[in-house]
């Protein structure tokens, strides 16, 4: 029997109540590419998660879709074990009951017609044993390459329809395409059967906490906004360092580098939350609306031979083991250019950031794992101080960490303790918890509610992947046409020596974070 | 590391507390309240352990207020500091005449401008409003539930309510009512009237169909079950019921009118004993 059609109000939901979870309704999620790592690491784990605070619905389907030779037992016991190993809340016998009743496997390949029909017949029976109600959820954990196909047959088999009262949507990974040209592919391929409103861009380094962490910390505070502009701030640098190399990624990172798999998405949608307007309100069109128009007014160095650096990591010594270097990785040709280090200067010209370079730097094997904002502000104007007296004191600086140990740091001068006038720099520090953020909810619980409720993703949509692809296409352009290997750095340290000219020419020195 | 201070002051414990602070390397720490547990000693142990799970999402100073009776006064406190306690954790022992004025031993030791929050895990007192150690207090949280005489405890609770007033057998309610909210979102019918089964002494279980009374403006009737705790709600639509069964106090099934049969984990909640 199908619910009553009438628009009634929910009397038990009280704007008021904010204890009050939204679960989403009765769905499926169906995995592509089920057998790849992030399933098993992160999307299994993030469902048992769900589930565990209540926030899945009691129909909620879980179906993989695979090239194994699977029954659904089989398949449920690789989800035991994933969500065993790697869930972030205790594991609970009842919440297994709950989740297991609806897991499927569907062995199958893309492309095959087949295949997908036993999917659609897999989901059909679902939607009447568990009530879904034809509420589907696709996450295509697969290459870029095979979602033409993925949504071809999709669409074909009456899977990615839009009926009324009823949803199919659509989750996709970073990489959004490696250039301007291929992005606009990859969204006219998806959007020629999802609706916008229906396509989810997860960016599995940006969660959504973070994004409102900083919006709260910009937007809720009178402190800090008066100063967030090139009347104080004299240059400001984001930083997202690794410190291991690319393990055994080689087929996916040569030919990408590090530029088009971090910079154009992760470093510049954190340059766009950091340098962009206040939203008129937080719903995510109009948070959107903001990182576009600041997207827009950036644009790359004028000299890319003076503004932008790039480096590749040597064999060497790190972390108290020996490491392998690029070339020496398994599967890299001798003939690459491909980069693993990358710092691009980014200028914003509107009337907050002219004049402010933006430095965005990344790369692999570096000194340690973390990923942070540096906004750097001018010395004061005036210092009543001799030179002797202040010769430890740098620049104040404000630092939001995004990872690990989520925070903000202010850096800021003071005296000495003792009977000399001498100034130093302290650290003043916040955490978000230390503790807090291990049963808090991660980026991957976060998305999967959102994409099971249909809230509009603060992830970017096809417009800010372009507009971050106008900034980096003539870069890398610019790489590609110099014909010369990315510059040698040692493993275990900050990058190469043309990343240090690149701001020593500015004046300015890399923090070390 | 744990301080042991007797026959203490209020200004040796917050010197303490400095002095530890200091010593764990750090002398900021981001507690963002100050939680203060007021129990006896029966209480005390199973207290300190809710206080430090909270604070593990809730960095906070923790004044756990173990009152006892004696002729003389006295006041003993212990300070604990890192090695798996969050924030700071401070049990302040008091006896005797000092018993009845611990305002004055606890002002001092607040957190400066962060909010204060106070919970009688056990018993509370009968008036909060006119409680001392309340009045510090933006959030007061009670449990009805602990009481020997739940339902008339409850009662007195809504007679001398106040904003920031909250008792947890409300808040055990949360997934119960996530889960008739979502179930009305989803199966948007017009409620004719509701049921609540649970066991005899289930404060929650009264206002759970009070709620439901309020809310949906229907009859809700109240069935006792042997439990535990909450058994069953439902609520009739003209096509039939929905309903939500719960006999071992953690796995429910959830039925919609027209749709299958489904399981849905629900764990009682209470605070880690």
């Amino acid at each position: 029997m199908t619910p009553p059609t009438t628009e009634r109000v929910n009397l038990l939901r009280d704007p008021l109540d904010r204890r009050l979870p939204r679960i989403a309704g009765p769905c499926v999620l169906v995995i592509f590419g089920v057998t790849g790592d992030l399933s098993t690491k992160k999307l299994m784990p993030a469902v048992y998660d769900l589930a565990n605070r209540g926030l899945l619905p009691p129909g909620f389907a879980l179906v993989g879709f695979a090239r194994r030779e699977w029954e659904h037992q089989d398949f449920a016991k690789i989800v035991h074990d994933a969500v065993r190993q790697h869930a972030r809340t205790p594991f609970r016998e009842e919440v297994w009951k709950q989740l297991s009743e609806g897991i499927r496997f569907v062995p199958g390949e893309i492309g095959d017609d087949d295949s997908v029909r036993r999917l659609r017949d897999t989901i059909a029976e679902l939607d009447e044993a568990r009530g879904t109600g034809g509420n589907h959820a696709f996450y295509l954990s697969i290459p870029p390459g095979l979602f033409q196909t993925v949504v071809d047959q999709l669409r074909e088999h009456g899977l990615a329809e839009q009926r009324y009262g009823q949803w199919s949507r659509v989750v996709i990974e970073k990489p959004f395409g490696h250039n301007l040209a291929s992005a606009r592919e990859l969204n006219r391929v998806v959007s020629s059967v999802f609706p916008s409103s229906s396509v989810f861009r997860i960016d599995h380094y940006l969660g959504k906490e973070t994004v409102q962490n900083m919006m709260a910390l910009r937007f809720a505070n009178q402190l800090f906004e008066p100063v967030w502009n090139n009347n104080y701030v004299d240059h400001v640098q984001i930083t997202m360092a690794e410190d291991i190399g690319i393990g055994g990624r080689a087929g996916y990172f040569d030919g990408i580098g590090i530029a088009r798999d971090v910079i154009q998405n992760h470093l510049l949608q954190l340059l766009a939350l950091t340098a962009m307007e206040e939203p008129t309100s937080f719903e995510a069109a109009q948070l959107r609306a903001e990182k576009q128009k600041v997207l827009a007014a950036a644009r790359p160095p004028e000299r890319m031979d003076l503004h932008t650096a790039r480096g590749r990591y040597t064999g060497g010594w790190q972390g108290g083991s020996k490491v392998a270097g690029y070339l020496e990785e398994k599967g890299i040709p001798a003939s690459t250019t491909t980069e693993t280090y990358a710092a691009i200067r980014v200028d914003i010209d509107n009337r907050r950031w002219a004049g402010v370079p933006f430095y965005l730097r990344t790369g692999k094997r570096l000194a340690r794992r973390v990923t942070e904002i540096a906004l750097g502000f001018k010395r004061a104007p005036h210092l009543p101080f001799t030179a002797t007296d202040t010769e430890e004191l740098g620049y104040n600086a404000l630092v939001l960490r995004i990872q690990p140990d989520e925070g903000v740091t202010l850096r800021f001068g003071a005296k000495v303790p003792g009977t000399q006038m001498e100034i130093r720099e302290v650290n003043m520090d916040f955490a978000y918890g230390g503790s807090f953020t291990e049963s808090s909810p991660e980026a991957y619980e976060r998305l999967i509610l959102d994409v099971l409720l249909g809230d509009p993703p603060l992830f970017p949509q096809h417009e800010e992947v372009e507009l971050s692809w106008q900034i980096l296409d003539p870069i890398l352009d610019y790489w590609a046409s110099t014909d010369t290997p990315p510059q040698d750095y040692e493993p275990g340290g900050w990058g190469p020596g043309c990343a240090t000219e690149m701001l020593a020419r500015d004046g300015h020195v890399w923090r070390r974070p | 590391m744990i301080i042991t201070l007797t026959d203490t002051s209020t200004a040796k414990i917050s010197t303490a507390l400095l002095r530890a602070r200091r010593n764990a390397g750090s002398p900021a720490q981001g507690m963002v309240l100050t939680l203060l547990v007021v129990c006896d000693e029966k209480e005390y142990e199973s207290a300190l352990k809710a206080a430090t799970e909270s604070g593990r999402e809730h960095p906070a100073r923790i004044l756990l207020i173990v009152t006892a009776s004696g002729r003389v006064a006295s006041l003993d406190a212990e300070v604990r500091l890192g090695e798996g306690t969050p924030g700071e954790v401070v049990v302040i022992r008091m006896r005797g005449p000092l018993a009845s004025q611990p305002a004055s031993v606890v002002r001092p030791l607040l957190l400066p401008d962060s909010p204060v929050v106070i919970w009688w895990p056990g018993k509370a007192p009968s008036n909060i409003a006119d409680d001392e150690l309340a009045g510090l207090a933006v959030r007061r949280v009670t449990d009805a539930a602990s009481a020997k005489r739940p339902l008339a405890e409850l009662k007195t609770r809504a007679a001398t309510y106040q904003p920031g007033d909250t008792d947890l057998s409300w808040t055990r309610l949360t997934r119960w009512r996530a889960l008739l909210a979502a179930s009305l979102d989803q199966y948007p019918a017009r409620i004719l009237g509701a049921t609540v089964e649970a066991e005899r002494n289930s404060p929650s279980a009264d206002l759970l169909a009070a709620w439901l009374q309020s809310c949906l403006r229907v009859k809700v009737r109240r069935k006792i079950t042997a439990g535990p705790g909450m058994t069953a709600v439902r609520m009739s639509t003209a096509a039939g019921d929905i309903a939500i069964t719960r006999s071992d106090g953690l796995l429910a099934s959830y039925t919609v009118p027209g749709q299958p049969e489904r399981l849905v984990a629900l764990k009682r909640r209470k605070p880690p004993s």
